[in-house]
């Protein structure tokens, strides 16, 4: 299979709106014959669904939650980034483009990355006017700050709570379409299964929660923005909910997976206090511009924090990054932790923590100054550690946080299948090897207002002459009953387990061989483990109750079921890529500072994966970045 | 009445009366300060307050404006009453008190109580004075101060009155507050200028009216 | 720690239901409730029980998924908090402790502690919104808006829509609810154009929704996770009177 990323001819700045100029349309009369599916509500979902629904189209939303506010875009903190240079700092489109192309350590399309930092701009305009109250200046314009280590402050932001502010903007767009009657919202729904009927996206066969009926959507499209898969790392910053069904399903019906195994692993977030634990708290990664981060120089260290003498101290971060220090992004202090942890010197009952510490913060601005900036944060790990960081060092540890790999789509949007899109963090397309801070929100508003609705207009122009697929359709009749019988599969195997256990050990073996950092022999034990935790959840899990009703532990099952095939071609992804880049580390290839490794000769491109079958060996396409524009550079931070 | 559909209609009447009702309790316990004043005085001023009150047209006005108001709430509260009876949740296990004042809780307890005091209220004061056979003073106005005085000098009246009072209180100490909020007073700093003033006028309402009686109770004795 | 559960279950709106007991030992003080619960459902599992359903997703107090009553209590006994982020040092060794779901005539009860809230949903469709679709918005610094006002409106937008106030309110209103989002949006110059029309659909859906009237006992403002202040009914109060008399 060659993969065609369909990326328009022309300079970098006009692909777009070449694009745009040259796409096919619909006539307004015509849109109203044409149903299209939006699986999921988070931003990117609620986004499309209202942005395709004012042109005319007719929706069928769908989510797992009991309301489509509750996605989690709604747990994002930081902000949004946008290009508008309101600062006067020097920000352009081009500047935005990037800073985020090399942040993902240039393993995404120039086009793609070019093309999220020029709609940056309309998403502010969009979302202001539809009353998310961002931050303002005293003069009552736009406030930002920086973040993420680039050097502008291009962050707009609703205090800590941005991803909510503009996801409740997008659900009220959302919602209102439901009033006015061009959208039909399910809530708890999940998609099982996709349908194609001649290879084209046709529909989808769904499980209502609330009653375990199991039911059949058909559409001339089918768009899935079902988000990240960090959960599947079992501890993560995630919602108990999420889950990689919807794309692992469509992955085994024929859209390629890219990149699987890129995950962000978040630095500042709450340690495992026990084996009971159920998530992992995120805290803003502002706390590192106070905080010191460090670990006790003696291993076994049994003394408390504040009893070690600064000189048995090792601000390791420090140490190995003295320009960055403290700042260093993301998936370096976050390897950083790991390194001291795994090397016997981590802190905390369970020794999986770091410390970061504010005394010399505190010592030299005051108590006050560090309570003004810090407040909630401080009370908040209070409230869930039930220690007190004004006194004594806080303890962190990293964290799954954001999938940067998701359905292989090209510039359209597109998977490999045709008619089936995927938006927001449910694809690969924009971030590359890692996420810069506060784009997450971006690329899943852009793609839901912004280009979805011309590449799905582009593609449903074909598609007015194409016959109309009903629910009665034999295709939907084969995905259904695959579904009841992987269903009444589940419900029957009887064990001793439930399915939290086998996710908590899918989770602790991920997060060993194919987590922070990688090598050839821990993925090939890895794959070799999922194996035979995926045997042993076939015979022993347990599910209490039957298919044909609310069943929580049932909706769990299918989501480890799914995600111990996902996890197997994660560690494939890592193992055939042989190169260090983002958040991908392959201990093999570093430099002698321990720093990661590209290899631009071999590995410039996107690793696409087929599903080949159950037990086979995943099938590989790469599709090559080709960098017209600008030239590949080292990152470096040190 | 379709303008009282809705849940926000329903308690803008309430609201509406009530506030009337607190406006005419304030000339009702200036009129009742003059109780305060020596024997001869009080009698002579008391009585010629009421004359004046009953005689004039205005006040007439108002007087109707008030049995209305009277009546809206009390009816109001019980169609309220009926209504949150349906939509409200029933729990096995029940604290929910700790989130709120016991009184803002039991508004038609307390009103209740004060419908009550009102009955007797009116039946020995204003019924009296209105229909029935009542001395004339040396004026030559219906000696109202002689039936009053009378009532506050046995305890157990007094005992009423002032538990009544009390009920009052609490019920103004939510009431004032609550309706101010209900007709929309939403700026957070003259809302608080507005709830403290609720409270100072509901302990003031609350202490003249209880201690006017016990005042009259006492002093029987000290002559 | 030990506990002694008593746990509402309930198969369906349409069966009884009652408060079930429940031993569990081995409790760490440092997790949260629900991972509490999670452990109650494991045993449960094992043992061929059906385990106690009930909403949640974020565990992190922001997506307004998880409520229950516990002890009495609306997310339980501390003020701020969701139940998720309520931890199991604030119970003592061995105590008794009640869980029930959120009860209102509105949200009916789909199993144990899981109950239908789509009446809110409904509540924001009838208006709580600002009609702007995609492509039509105008240069986003052309819209000044003052920093206290942005600061207010945020203060209003804060709802996570879990519930608590109306399982708090002694009458089951949802006007917290419906004017956090009534006064969000007639706080913004580009939300004032439908206020009027917003307010007045907006309260008409609450009413027919089945939620009771507002008696300012302010308890809803006391158990709201996110602190929102009851001077929002009176901004809501004040946009309907206006609108009433005056639209």
């Amino acid at each position: 299979m060659i993969l065609n990323a369909k990326i328009p001819d022309g300079p970098l700045e006009d692909k777009w709106t070449t694009y745009k100029e040259k796409a096919k349309l619909v006539n307004p009369a015509n849109r109203k014959k044409l149903n299209i599916i939006v699986v999921g509500t988070g931003l990117s979902g609620s986004s499309a669904a209202a942005s395709l629904a004012e042109l005319g189209y007719n929706i069928q939303s769908f989510c797992f939650q009991d309301s489509a506010r509750r996605a989690h875009s709604v747990a994002a903190q930081g902000g949004v980034n946008a290009a508008k240079n309101y600062q006067n700092d020097g920000d352009s489109v081009y500047r935005m483009f990037y800073d985020t192309l090399k942040g993902g350590d240039f393993r995404s399309r120039e086009a793609n990355v070019y093309r999220l930092a020029e709609c940056s701009l309309n998403l502010i305009d969009q979302a202001v006017a539809q009353g998310v109250p961002f931050a303002r200046e005293y003069g009552g314009y736009l406030s930002n700050r920086s973040f993420g280590g680039v050097q502008v402050s291009r962050t707009f932001y609703a205090r800590g709570q941005t991803g909510q502010q503009l996801l409740l903007g997008a659900y009220q767009a959302l919602i209102r379409q439901v009033g006015i009657g061009k959208v039909k919202l399910h809530t708890r729904h999940e998609m099982l299964d996709l349908v194609l009927v001649d290879g084209k996206a046709k529909g989808i066969i769904v499980r209502n929660l609330d009653t375990g009926d199991i039911e059949r959507f058909a559409a001339d499209a089918v768009v899935i923005a079902t988000g990240g898969f960090g959960k599947i790392y079992y501890l993560s910053t995630l919602a108990m909910g999420c889950n990689a069904s919807a794309i692992w399903r469509a992955h085994k019906k024929g859209a390629l997976m890219a990149c699987p195994s890129w995950t962000q692993m978040h630095p500042t977030c709450l340690p495992q206090a026990g084996d009971y634990q159920s998530k992992l708290t995120l805290m803003s990664e502002s706390l590192r511009n106070d905080g010191r981060i460090w670990v006790p120089k003696l291993k076994d260290e049994k003394r408390k924090a504040n009893e070690i003498p600064e000189e048995e101290r090792d601000y390791y971060l420090e140490r190995r990054y003295p320009t960055f220090g403290n700042l260093a992004p993301r998936d370096i202090s976050s390897r950083a932790a790991k390194e001291r942890i795994d090397a016997g010197f981590g802190v905390g009952p369970l020794n999986n923590a770091v410390y970061l510490d504010f005394s010399k913060a505190i010592k030299e601005q005051g108590i006050d100054k560090i309570r003004e900036k810090y407040k909630n944060l401080f009370s908040m790990y209070k409230k869930i550690t039930d220690d007190d960081a004004y006194q004594a060092p806080m303890k962190i540890s990293p964290a799954a946080h954001f999938s940067m790999g998701g359905l292989w789509v090209d510039y359209e949007l597109m998977t490999t299948i045709p008619g089936l899109f995927a938006v927001g963090e449910a694809n690969f397309a924009d971030h590359g090897a890692n996420r810069l801070g506060a784009n997450s929100l971006l690329q899943a508003s852009i793609d839901g207002y912004f280009i979805l609705p011309y590449t799905l207009t582009n593609y449903l122009a074909g598609e007015l002459k194409t016959e109309k697929i009903t629910i009665k359709h034999r295709a939907f009749d084969i995905a259904e009953a695959e579904v009841n019988e992987q269903l009444q599969l589940l419900v029957n195997i009887n064990g001793t387990k439930t399915a939290d256990h086998f996710h908590k050990e899918l989770g602790k073996l991920l997060y060993d061989k194919c987590g922070l950092s990688r090598t050839a022999k821990g993925l090939t034990e890895a794959i070799a483990g999922i194996e035979l935790l995926s045997g042993k959840f076939y015979r022993e899990l347990r599910v209490s109750g039957t298919e044909g009703e609310i069943n929580a532990e049932l909706e769990k099952a299918g989501r480890v079921a799914d995600y111990l095939e996902m996890a197997r071609l994660m560690c494939y992804d890592a193992l055939t890529r042989n190169e260090s880049c983002g958040a991908h580390f392959r201990e093999e290839y570093q430099t002698p500072d321990g720093e990661a490794l590209r290899n631009d000769k071999d590995f410039c491109f996107v690793s696409a994966w087929e599903w080949p079958g159950r037990g086979i060996e995943p099938i590989l396409h790469p599709e090559p970045l080709v960098f017209e524009f600008i030239k590949l550079s080292v990152r470096s931070y040190s | 009445m379709p303008f009282l559909k809705s849940t926000l209609s329903r308690k803008n009447l309430m609201a509406l009366t009530g506030l009337f009702l607190c406006f005419f309790l304030v000339i009702h316990l200036l009129g009742n300060l003059q109780l305060l004043l020596a024997a001869d005085k009080a009698s002579v001023s008391f009585n010629n307050y009421s004359t004046l009150l009953s005689g004039n047209i205005f006040i007439k006005i108002i007087a109707y404006i008030l049995y209305f108001s009277i009546i809206a709430h009390a009816v109001d509260a019980l169609v309220i009453t009926v209504k949150n009876r349906k939509t409200a949740a029933k729990y096995a296990y029940d604290e929910r008190k700790h989130a709120s004042k016991w009184y803002s809780r039991n508004m038609g307890i307390l009103g209740t109580v004060l419908l009550i005091f009102l009955v007797i209220h009116f039946k020995d004061f204003w019924y009296v004075y209105k229909f029935g056979a009542l001395p004339l003073d040396k004026n030559g106005n219906k000696n109202l101060y002689v039936i009053v005085v009378n009532a506050f000098h046995s305890w157990w009246y007094v005992c009423i009155y002032v538990v009544s009072m009390f009920a009052l209180g609490f019920h103004l100490l939510h009431g004032f507050k609550s309706a101010v909020r209900t007709l929309g007073l939403y700026h957070p700093r003259y809302a608080r200028y507005v709830e403290i003033f609720g409270v100072v006028y509901s302990y003031t309402l609350t202490i003249g009216f209880s201690f006017i009686p016990v005042y009259v109770y006492i002093t029987q004795y000290i002559k | 720690m030990k506990l002694h559960l008593k746990i509402w279950r309930q198969r369906d709106a349409q069966s009884n239901g009652a408060l079930v007991d429940y031993d569990l030992d081995g409790i760490d003080q440092h997790m949260s409730f629900l991972e509490m619960m999670d452990t109650l459902n494991g045993q449960l599992i094992l043992n061929g029980d059906m385990p106690v359903e009930f909403d949640h997703d974020c565990r992190e107090g922001i997506c307004g998924s998880c409520g229950m009553m516990v002890n009495g209590q609306a997310h339980g006994p501390v003020a701020g908090l969701t139940v998720c982020q309520l931890h199991m040092r604030e119970f003592k060794d061995g105590a008794t402790i009640y869980v029930e779901p959120f009860r209102a005539a509105a949200f009916p009860l789909k199993r144990d502690l899981k109950i239908d809230r789509s009446a809110f949903d409904r509540i924001i469709q009838a208006g709580g919104f600002i009609s702007a679709s995609t492509g039509s918005a105008i240069e986003a610094n052309n819209l000044p808006i003052t920093h206290d006002m942005a600061e207010s409106a945020f203060d209003s937008a804060a709802c996570i829509g879990c519930g608590a106030c109306v399982a708090t309110c002694k009458n089951s209103s949802a006007a917290l609810f419906t004017s956090a989002k009534v006064s969000h949006l007639v706080k913004l110059p580009q939300g004032k154009l439908e206020a009027e029309k917003r307010v007045i659909q907006m309260v008409g859906q609450m009413d027919v929704e089945g939620f009771g009237h507002c008696s300012n006992t302010e308890a809803c403002e006391v158990k709201c996770p996110q602190g929102i202040s009851v001077l929002n009914i009176a901004m809501m109060n004040w946009e309907f009177n206006k609108s009433s008399l005056l639209g």
